[in-house]
């Protein structure tokens, strides 16, 4: 009598021989499941982003507004003209400042979280960070415009107490200033700061939960004070989650087109130049070449967080 | 001489549980303590109020005759080898043992040096450019040491240090751990839930049950002498011998404890019946019934055992049989 069927359960659909044949062949089912994220990854994000590229190095014909498809750095050379110039210093400048305001805002609130909320208060953080996250961008940052505006609740409230003087002393500064908070870059900076403040604190919060307890008792052990510990064990720990958390604010900022056109000055930043280009100017390959900075800031900003060790407690 | 470390009834509750319940405690300068006990037992609650990481609820401690309620670690002589070693994952191992240094404003070429020695102490002294990842778990524990004593504590605590070592790096670890405390003169505070760990290493042994110290003393002591059913149970392999059989045996109504060795085999005394054998190596041990209660005797390498099923006469000396507090 043959043992077969005795000892091992014999595979009886095809789903088992399926599921037999890819345990054998682990390989075959790493690719099957690995196949359709390449290609999304490959063809449609990188190939897009290449296509983006591209364009950049074609230049406009200044009479027929036509595209010329020669390589040149023509194209390159009008993102110096002072106008443009303007346009990425400033976004470059907006976006540092609010990646810097966001990590300092979201610095304790993400100890808070990962240190010493627990259960339900845990559980609130997680609601309060991402509530916002929920609603339509659009009606939040219409929102905002109401609540600094002029006649917004901001005004009324220092009205109320009579600290109108302090707003507009503020607004008396030039360059950042304006008419109200709903004109002025402050305006676009506090929108900015509310709107990405969640895609700090949550790698922010990550990295701090990955800190065990022990280490800051070792330090305090070892004769450190709460700041050397800070400095010299939190601070480094929770860096790689800083710069991650950085990464998007200050790459949603440097893209972002609808905030500043909503809120602040009617001087254009690096998204507002991209859609106006791309759009009714018909200038693909300046709107390209304006695309492409934010990018290439990027990978500078991440090589410097590298050099600096910023990901060395990874 | 003033104490190391002084425990006048001292507590730690957390809300309705008692981590540590109105315990007293001296611990001399130079001596090598081992507080033992189960987990849960309060000791590791003791070690981290010596340390200053929690705080009594009552009672006072004194550390070299200073008040230690309300003192931060950081202010604290006294250095701790965590546990799972706590070293620092972003910094090399140089920069790890140096910290202490660091933090205390030492400038960085003698700090270095002295992290470099303190290295060389543990036998590391090629490891400092490295990272604490790349470290094998022994590695990182004479870290977490060499970390600790670079700081010239006063007491040095560790926190069961060898736990998650493998045996044959235990036992090594062991003995140099005790070289090196009589070598430096340190106080040193081990916490263990080891009994073997404990006696082989301590000076003074106190075994602590549901946040009280049952008992305090030389390890020899400890072993021959259990104050309490639960100190005989959890230090040795001893045998307990319900009053019921003492008072048979003509002792007093009370709870006694005897060493497996100091059971003689043979044809006279009382008698008992083999139920099983077990193969040790140095050893047999032998599992017996005496009227209802399971001892187990020791049959040294070169005697034939008894086989099970056999009845045997059991015998002891009148000072073997150690009589407990519990009646």
């Amino acid at each position: 009598m043959s043992g077969a069927g005795l000892i091992w359960s014999q595979p009886v659909s095809r789903a088992d021989r399926l599921s037999d044949f890819l345990w054998r062949r682990p390989r075959v089912l790493l690719f099957l499941l690995l196949a359709p994220p390449l290609l999304w990854l490959g063809v449609i994000y990188v190939g897009s982003l290449f296509a983006l590229l591209l364009q950049s190095f074609f230049s406009i014909d200044e009479f027929s507004g036509l595209i010329k498809y020669e390589l040149t750095l023509k194209t390159y050379g009008e993102l110096f003209r002072p106008a443009n110039f303007d346009i990425i210093l400033r976004t470059v400048t907006m976006a540092a400042v609010v990646t810097l305001a966001s990590a300092v805002l979201a610095f304790p609130i993400a100890y808070y979280a990962a240190r010493f909320a627990r259960g339900r208060w845990k559980a609130l953080f997680y609601l309060g960070v991402m509530l916002p996250l929920w609603s339509s961008y659009l009606v939040k940052v219409y929102a905002w415009k109401l609540i600094l505006a002029k006649e917004g609740i901001v005004n009324w409230g220092l009205d109320a107490v009579g600290l109108t003087f302090l707003l507009d002393s503020i607004l008396a500064i030039p360059v950042i200033g304006g008419n109200s908070l709903s004109v002025s870059y402050i305006g676009t900076f506090l929108v900015f700061v509310y709107v990405w403040s969640p895609f700090m604190i949550l790698p922010v919060q990550a990295a701090l939960e990955r800190v065990p307890g022990n280490l800051l008792e070792a330090s305090g052990d070892l004769g450190a004070s709460s700041r050397q510990t800070f400095r010299h064990v939190i601070f480094p720990l929770a860096l790689p989650g800083i710069v991650a958390g950085s990464i998007f604010t200050f790459s949603l900022t440097l893209g972002d087109y609808i905030i500043p056109q909503i809120i602040g000055s009617s001087r254009l930043f690096i998204g507002q130049a991209v859609y106006a280009h791309q759009g009714t100017a018909g200038n693909i390959p300046l709107a390209a070449a304006f695309a492409v900075v934010p990018i290439l800031i990027m990978v500078l900003y991440l090589w410097a967080a590298k050099r600096q060790g910023a990901f060395d407690a990874l | 001489m003033t104490a190391a470390v002084s425990f006048q009834q001292v507590s730690r509750h957390f809300g309705a549980v008692k981590a540590v319940d109105q315990v007293d405690l001296t611990i001399a300068e130079g001596e090598f303590f081992a507080m033992l006990g189960p987990s849960g037992s309060g000791k590791t609650t003791c070690l981290r109020l010596i340390a200053g990481f929690d705080q009594p609820t009552a009672g006072h401690i004194e550390i070299f005759g200073e008040t230690a309620e309300g003192v931060p670690p950081n202010r604290r002589s006294v250095n701790t080898v965590f546990q799972d070693y706590a070293l620092f994952p972003h910094m090399s191992v140089l920069d790890n043992v140096a910290y202490g240094l660091m933090v205390k404003g030492e400038a960085k070429a003698p700090r270095r040096e002295k992290a470099a020695d303190a290295l060389r102490m543990v036998k590391l002294a090629d490891y400092g450019g490295r990272r604490p990842s790349q470290l094998s778990g022994g590695q990182r524990q004479r870290v977490a040491l060499a970390r600790a004593l670079v700081n010239r504590p006063r007491v040095l605590l560790l926190d069961e240090p060898l736990g998650a070592l493998d045996l044959k790096l235990r036992e090594q670890m062991q003995d140099e751990l005790k070289d090196l405390q009589r070598e430096l003169g340190i106080t040193f505070v081990f916490v263990t839930h080891d009994q073997g760990e404990a006696l082989s290493m301590a000076d003074r042994v106190a075994v602590f049950n549901e946040g009280k110290v049952i008992q305090v003393g030389p390890p020899a002591e400890i072993y021959a002498r259990p104050r309490t059913r639960f100190v005989a149970d959890f230090v040795g392999s001893s045998n307990l011998l319900p009053p019921a059989l003492t008072k048979t045996l003509g002792g007093p109504s009370r709870w006694a404890s005897l060493r497996p060795e100091a059971i003689r085999m043979g044809e006279t005394g009382i008698t008992g019946r083999v139920l099983s054998t077990r193969y040790l190596g140095a050893a047999t041990r032998v599992s017996l019934d005496v009227g209802g209660t399971r001892l187990a005797a020791l049959s040294a390498a070169g005697e034939i055992p008894p086989r099970p099923g056999d009845s045997i006469g059991l015998s002891w000396d009148a000072d073997a049989l150690h009589f407990m507090a519990d009646e």
